[in-house]
């Protein structure tokens, strides 16, 4: 009875009225009992689309989405039904903001007509809003089978779900595209979300199984070996209290956890995680990274002994030899930052193949003894009269140069 | 040396008429809901915000208190969560949530299926554009570039198609638009879609022309490290909104400072587009005419004292505070360069840009990544590799990436999934051409939906061709001549002379051919997706300011390369962006490292 009232008093009006700034809808109704077949007629008439199919009409119950105004008006409630409006003109009025129902269209075919003119007009908003009305109103089979030939659309969906942390509906969406490695990542990413190390160790577990490609899989492999490690290597130094709370090394990275490992466990032997030669092993660092980070490790806590011994290899002779897979002005550099005296950068910089880099590194360095011997070699008299002036009067390397510059026997070239 | 203003440069539109129009929009909601009012701010809204009304002004409309929310991303939950505990409190409020610049309906789902939709009211504020500078127009959305390239979601279509009709409304029709790229396309037509709604076009246009290109038609610009000094100042301390903020080591004192950087710092503007080596000499030179102005005092009696005092002092002495803090900003930068080894990594980039000594140029990364420098810088340097050499070998490909996350974690291979997508870091397809690509899904596709997915696939795995552009282009100089950075010849001095911006190269071409005749090579290297249009015709004055929109972000050094190129065409140029990027920002969208 109440609905009579309220029908009887609206107004009603024709498809494009353009006054709803005043906030009350104006609804049309042609007189002819709804549902009978000369009202459908008059309705078909009016709508641009022909053969759409007439959907029973029916009370909408759910609030159609109005640009002004919070809260329902009677109005408002019949909207659905009597709006008879094609899909594409239902875009439109989504495109300007307009009051709009979507329940109305309940054919599949429908559905994908209003789908396919969303993405016509490019408007991810409204794309994004139709597929909200789909979830809603199809089964996620018949959904995912119609995205697949629809790729905008699908990437929306795609992008919704993420947003709104749909982590299982989108799992089994990768799935039945058959996108099995995006599938695999994103079920990876999760564990961003576990904060507590022994549980994310756990989930990055159970994540070794899923299909990755063949690289990363050896990565999350890796990822779950690490932590697991981590975590043992971490309990023990809490038990044992023997190192520096600060320096946790929960979650990071491998070469951190290898330059803690440098610094604080040296030469312990291969059979602990927390050894060096352990987690070169492990995780199959390349010589040249092992060195790099033991190198910095060593000569930050000064141990030049250590530093040395990284350099030793013995020839097929069986003479130790100095090798290095960085360059030795890279060394320099290193040990230079670390405050090495000069003694120790002097016995790199000599080892630099390359004399002109040699030179200029010693320059750089302040490495008299090797800035004098160059030029000696070189038999350049005027750079060692310059490079005198540089130096203390009293010092050694001063009255180095003045016996070379004394010498008569060597036979300068400038 | 200095870009000061020509004489018949054309006049600027007034820009500030778009800040008046938000904040009046803005004013007009706050009335909306009379009374005392708290007000929850989106910390990415604090500044543009702050532009626009700052407090004096909302404490008028009856705003009470104040709140920065960090919050993110759902924003929204946060909202219902609180709508909802003053529920069960049994607590009564009014709410209502303004969207901007626009309302989403995924946003209005979410307090639908929270049950709060009936206890809010929700608006829409149209804030589509905010001018940071005269000739910088920012959307201040830097979100467009993840959803828009990597997501593929088109939700920001609207909102610069919206802009665009903005600044129609306002300063006039546009007579022609050329355009590269998919989104470009899509803004264009979102655009004319709303324009058909019968605007006016009564005004006579300030701008006939505008430009829009796609951020992904020219990735390499934002990878490459700034040397003009605006760019090295977003590089090295982050300029956001228009303002920048300095610590203690470039104010000497124990406290930071905020200051806006814009054409009304005089000192700024004479700087800004330098190329760095000169700004130092420049600094100093100005710092000695200070001086000189000072020292004017010296040898005045009471009467030019005093009218020294009244009139010029203030203005040396804004000088002096400007000048000592770009001087401070500059060793500052000095410090950080030579620390970084910056003439190594520049020298790489141009190695990289050149194709000159590639090997050299993967050792170097190698190292870099194994010294774990920096996070970002060394997904740069794989990414400008990539991009420069159409992918990487895939045994270069495997291991870089193997060191990559050994160094900075392994939660990085989401990233590096990233960054394959939008084909900014990826491995040489020996053979593997587009249409074996096509194939393989086509299977779990009917026949006739193939032709859509084509066109999806082709835009989303693009191929990058830069060597052949920048051939075709004339991009890299020929090295071996001297590039003169004081007295710069063309473009490449933002890039020390190494490289022109292709995004600028390609608006200079456009303009001066009037369309894409006789490009047709070139934009089949960039994957086609360009057009010119011709709306209307227009009076000659306006033909000298052309608009460029940029979409998904542009670069300072892009802005210096346009300003010397519009001196050089006898133009201006406005830059529209839907925000303001650099390589950190750019990658720092891509990661997914955390949660």
């Amino acid at each position: 009875k109440e609905s009579k009232r309220a029908v009887n008093s609206i107004l009603v009006d024709d498809d494009d009225d353009e006054e709803e700034e005043d906030g009350v809808e104006r609804v049309s109704w042609s007189g002819e009992p709804v549902g009978s077949i000369s009202w459908s007629v008059k309705e078909t008439a009016s709508s641009i689309r022909s053969g759409s199919e007439q959907s029973f009409p029916k009370i909408d119950t759910t609030p159609s989405l109005s640009k002004q105004g919070s809260g329902y008006s009677l109005s408002s409630l019949f909207k659905g039904d009597l709006y008879d409006l094609s899909p594409e003109e239902t875009v439109r009025r989504m495109q300007k903001g307009r009051a709009f129902s979507l329940e109305k269209f309940r054919s599949l075919q429908d559905k994908l007509l209003l789908l396919d003119e969303a993405v016509a007009v490019y408007d991810g908003n409204l794309i994004t809003a139709v597929l909200i009305y789909l979830k809603k109103s199809l089964s996620k089979e018949i959904l995912f089978r119609e995205l697949m030939a629809r790729d905008v659309a699908l990437r929306h969906y795609v992008h919704y779900l993420k947003e709104m942390g749909e982590q299982k509906l989108l799992v089994e969406l990768m799935k039945a595209l058959g996108r099995t490695e995006d599938m695999a990542l994103m079920q990876y990413k999760e564990h961003l979300n576990i904060k507590d190390e022994g549980q994310r160790r756990d989930f990055l577990k159970s994540c070794l199984g899923l299909p990755f490609s063949q690289d990363d899989a050896t990565h999350v492999q890796d990822h779950y070996t690490l932590l697991e490690r981590q975590i043992i290597i971490e309990a023990d130094a809490e038990i044992f209290k023997k190192f520096p709370r600060k320096a946790s090394i929960l979650n990071m990275p491998i070469i951190t956890t290898l330059y803690y490992s440098c610094f604080y466990h040296y030469g312990e032997s291969e059979g602990t995680y927390s050894s060096p030669e352990n987690i070169r092993k492990t995780f199959r660092i390349s010589e040249k990274q092992y060195i790099l980070t033991a190198l910095g490790a060593r000569a930050k806590l000064k141990s030049w002994f250590d530093v040395d011994s990284l350099f030793n290899t013995k020839n097929w002779l069986g003479y130790t030899k100095k090798r290095s897979p960085i360059g030795f002005h890279r060394v320099v550099d290193i040990l230079q930052k670390n405050s090495a005296p000069v003694n120790v950068l002097q016995e790199y910089v000599n080892l630099i193949d390359s004399p002109e880099l040699k030179l200029s590194v010693a320059l750089k360095y302040k490495c008299h003894d090797i800035v004098i011997n160059t030029y000696r070699d070189l038999k350049d008299r005027q750079e060692l009269v310059v490079y005198r002036e540089k130096l203390e009067r009293d010092s050694p390397e001063y009255r180095k140069i003045q016996e070379l510059l004394n010498n008569v026997q060597i036979r300068w070239k400038n | 040396m200095a870009h000061t203003e020509w004489k018949d440069a054309p006049g600027l539109p007034d820009f500030s008429l778009l800040k008046r129009l938000a904040r009046d929009q803005l004013i007009f909601l706050l009335e909306q809901l009379p009374g005392k009012k708290d007000l929850f701010i989106d910390a990415d809204l604090m500044s543009p915000l702050d532009r626009i009304a700052n407090v004096t002004i909302l404490k008028q409309h009856e705003v009470d208190k104040l709140y920065k929310v960090e919050l993110k991303p759902i924003f929204v939950l946060m909202f219902t969560d609180l709508v909802n505990a003053d529920k069960v409190a049994g607590r009564f409020r009014r709410y209502k949530i303004i969207f901007t610049p626009q309302k989403f309906y995924a946003c209005e789902t979410v307090l639908e299926e929270q049950g709060v939709y009936g206890d809010v009211t929700t608006d829409e504020w149209n804030f589509y554009i905010l001018p940071l500078d005269d000739d910088i127009l920012s959307l201040e959305l830097p979100e467009f570039f993840r959803d828009n390239f990597l997501e593929g979601d088109q939700r920001w279509v609207t909102t610069a198609g919206s802009a665009l009709r903005l600044l129609q409304s306002v300063y006039g029709s546009f007579s022609k638009v050329y355009g590269i790229g998919r989104c470009a396309k899509m803004v264009y037509e979102s655009w004319r879609e709303l324009m058909e709604d019968g605007e006016q076009r009564t005004r006579q246009p300030e701008f006939a022309k505008v430009f829009l290109v796609d951020r992904d038609v020219d990735f390499v610009t934002p990878l490459c490290s700034q040397v003009v000094y605006e760019g090295l100042v977003d590089d090295l301390f982050r300029i956001k909104c228009g303002s920048v903020e300095f610590g203690p080591d470039v104010t000497s004192s124990d406290k930071s400072i905020k200051v806006m950087l814009n054409s009304q710092d005089k000192v700024f503007s004479e700087i800004r587009n330098e190329h760095f080596s000169n700004v130092f000499g420049f600094l100093s030179q100005k710092a000695k005419n200070l001086q000189t102005a000072y020292d004017k005092r010296r040898g005045m009696d009471i009467q030019q004292m005093k009218a020294f005092v009244a009139d010029e002092l203030k203005g040396l002495k804004q000088e002096h505070r400007l000048l000592s803090l770009h001087i401070g900003a500059s060793e500052s930068m000095m410090k950080k360069k030579t620390k970084q080894d910056f003439q190594e990594l520049l020298k790489t980039e141009h190695s990289l840009l050149e194709g000159f000594e590639i090997r050299e140029c993967i050792t170097y990364i190698e190292e870099h990544i194994n010294r774990q420098v920096s996070m970002i810088d060394s997904l740069r340097l794989l990414c400008l590799l990539s991009i420069t050499e159409n992918g990487l070998l895939s045994k270069d490909y495997r291991s870089l990436k193997a060191q990559y996350l050994q160094s900075y974690g392994i939660e990085h291979l989401l990233t590096f999934a990233n960054l394959r997508q939008l084909g900014l870091l990826e491995e040489q397809q020996a053979g593997e051409t587009l249409t074996v690509m096509e194939s393989k899904v086509g299977k779990l596709v009917n026949d006739k939906t193939v032709g859509k997915l084509t066109d999806a696939f082709s835009s989303l795995a693009k191929k990058s061709n830069f060597r052949a552009l920048s051939k075709r282009l004339a991009l890299v100089p020929k090295s071996g001549e001297e590039y003169d950075l004081r007295v710069p010849r063309d473009m490449a001095y933002v890039f020390s002379g190494a490289y022109i911006p292709l995004s600028c190269k390609l608006i200079e071409q456009v303009l001066e051919r009037d369309g894409w005749t006789g490009m047709e090579e070139v934009t089949r290297m960039l994957n086609g997706q360009e057009f010119a249009v011709t709306e209307a015709r227009s009076k000659t004055d306006a033909q000298r300011i052309v608009l460029v929109m940029f979409l998904g972000g542009c670069t300072f050094s892009e802005i210096s390369a346009l300003r010397f190129l519009g001196k050089e065409r006898g133009c201006r140029f406005i830059v529209v962006t839907t925000a303001i990027t650099n390589s950190s920002r750019l990658l720092e969208a891509l990661l997914d490292n955390s949660a």
